[in-house]
């Protein structure tokens, strides 16, 4: 497999503030690749990198062989990016808003309309390519935007949060659009998302980001199983208790205490869980409620940031918990 | 040449915008219609200009103040493209900045001369007697006036973070160089230092010049013709270099 994106020590900071610290990896050719991370952690501004927005404040990275500092002209050439934010013209239809990017892009003009045609195909607008901006929904104005990023037959494709304020079944839909277009273009594609299942259904590997540095990075499958093969949550009065108990005495696997839950990540439940019940009785707890469950990306991103991805949590929340965590652990 | 397509490209985005806006063009043809004929009336017939008709004195006024305003709003129309995101599209692709800027500027200036020559005929119900050696010699006056105003209103555009600021655009922009511009009313006879107020305004040489090409003998200039295109050329000159740096800066 042959590299199309090498970082080296890539760093940006603002003011005192680092938002990406030296990051370095590897992206292959024709990979699906997810950066999964709570909002704030670095992604967009890692991403802005690598598409020439911001300058680096140290390190490089290449893309499809040029360095994002010195060659952003070829760099742009090459890459296509959807953005996080709508940036369509709303005034405009989603056709002449295609051909401004096949212009300002150098599509060869004999190419155009056909390039148009198929594009708007692949995501399923075909029918309304005349129709203004405005009398799209959300949903539709995000795929033409996908649209428009492959227009120019770009090596790699950049998604920010390509299914962020969208309703289950347009996300449904944009999912399919991204695994179609990774069979009919021969291309790369990098996603930052803060949904797990998104980076767990459409990608090959993942690359887990918290505050600016890379916590973990492989495919969801090792991923899940390095959390281990069974996702033991417990519930009782004395939740708090057992967990700092069962990190004290090293009883089973990782434990993690969060929202008044223990949740133990263990090889194979079936035969840990009895011991797990006999401590905590000998301990004089009493537990009241048990599930067994095998690791999603969630528990991944519990499992090496000590904190939840925010589901309906504030971010001081999260933030309260790994502290907490943290002065437990020492 | 991919940059040529790309200026073209941003240029016919700016016309096709401004043409599809209907009331923006009702309101272009019928603004200087209430300044002529309401303004200009009630004014014609109670100050005394001696051997000048107002109306006819204020229509290339009105030509400029049309143009003026014109190029502040679609200049700072930067900031609306910057609030619906369509700016970053523009500023990631290949085109460089600088084309960019000229896309812009070539495509607003544009507008604008489409703007103060929608104005022309009505010079017809005035009683001007336009001709085409007349609409020939305005024209590249009025481009002149155009490109510096025009870059006034994308420097401003690119230095603004949010729309909140165009009601100071209109106060102290739009309305001093419109007042100080000689458009409303002769400076001969106004205090000293109104007129020399009004002399640091690119604006009153346009205007001046306009003057000139469309009134004849009646208008007695303030200014040599070639004093009046050179105070023009340096203004566009000094707001290209300022917009196109100002443009160049934003993130």
């Amino acid at each position: 497999m042959k590299p199309i994106i090498e970082t080296f020590n890539l760093k940006k900071q603002f003011g005192p503030y680092t938002a990406v610290n030296n990051i370095s990896l590897t992206i292959n050719k024709g990979e699906v690749f997810a950066l999964l991370g709570p909002n704030g952690a670095g992604k967009t501004t890692f991403l802005s990198m690598l598409c020439t927005i911001l300058r680096p404040t140290s390190g490089t990275a290449l893309i499809n062989g040029f360095d994002i500092s010195r060659e952003s002209a070829q760099v742009r050439r090459s890459i296509g990016i959807v953005f996080q934010d709508p940036s369509v013209d709303t005034d405009m239809t989603s056709r002449e808003n295609l051909q401004m990017h096949a212009n300002l892009y150098s599509v060869p003009v004999s190419e155009q309309e056909e390039r148009i045609k198929q594009v708007l195909e692949l995501v399923g607008l075909s029918g309304r390519a005349d129709d203004f901006m405005y009398t799209y929904s959300g949903g539709m104005r995000r795929r033409l935007e996908i649209a428009r990023g492959l227009l120019h037959y770009p090596r790699v494709l950049f998604l920010d949060e390509p299914t962020i304020g969208l309703d289950p079944r347009s996300r449904e839909h944009i999912w399919d659009y991204i695994r179609n277009l990774r069979k009919r273009e021969d291309m790369t594609i990098i996603l930052t998302t803060h949904y797990m299942e998104e980076a767990d259904r459409l990608c090959d590997r993942i690359a887990i980001i918290d505050q600016g540095t890379i916590v973990a990075l492989d495919t969801p499958s090792v991923l899940k199983q390095e959390v281990g093969g069974d996702i033991i949550t417990i519930r009782s009065d004395k939740s708090q208790v057992l967990s700092d108990l069962l990190i004290q005495d090293n009883i089973a696997g990782h434990v993690s205490y969060h929202n008044d839950e223990i949740k133990i990540s263990v090889q194979d439940a079936n035969f840990q869980f009895p011991g797990i019940v006999e401590y905590a009785v000998n301990a004089g707890i009493r537990i009241d409620h048990v599930t067994i469950t095998k690791p999603d990306m969630n528990d991944v991103f519990i499992h090496y940031t000590g904190k939840e991805l925010y589901h309906g949590e504030t971010p001081e929340r999260t933030g309260r918990i790994a502290m907490m965590k943290r002065r437990r652990a020492r | 040449m991919s940059e040529i397509r790309g200026i073209y490209t941003l240029w016919l985005r700016e016309v096709k915008k401004f043409l599809r806006e209907k009331p923006r063009l009702i309101n272009a043809i019928c603004q200087p219609l209430l300044w002529l004929f309401i303004f200009g009336t009630g004014m014609r017939f109670s100050s005394g200009m001696p051997g000048i008709n107002y109306q006819e004195f204020i229509f290339p006024g009105l030509i400029v103040q049309a143009m003026l305003f014109t190029a502040m709003f679609m200049g700072v129309s930067v900031i609306w493209d910057r609030e619906f995101g369509f700016l970053k599209e523009i500023l990631v692709s290949p085109i460089s900045r600088t084309s960019v800027f000229l896309g812009k500027m070539l495509g607003t200036s544009t507008d604008v001369m489409i703007q103060g020559i929608i104005i022309f005929p009505f010079a017809y119900l005035i009683g001007i007697p336009v001709h085409i050696f007349m609409v020939l010699e305005a024209l590249p006056l009025m481009i002149l006036i155009t490109i510096g105003l025009v870059c006034i209103g994308l420097t401003f555009a690119s230095l603004m973070k949010s729309f909140e600021g165009f009601g100071l655009i209109q106060t102290f922009i739009n309305l001093p160089m419109f007042f100080l511009s000689g458009a409303l009313f002769p400076l001969a006879n106004v205090p000293t230092w109104l007129q020399w107020a009004s002399y640091v305004n690119p604006l009153t040489y346009g205007v001046d010049a306009l003057r000139t090409v469309m009134m004849g003998d009646t208008w007695v200039q303030l200014f040599p013709m070639s004093l009046d295109i050179m105070v023009l050329l340096c203004f566009d000159i000094i707001m290209f270099v300022i917009g196109k740096t100002a443009f160049c800066r934003v993130e």
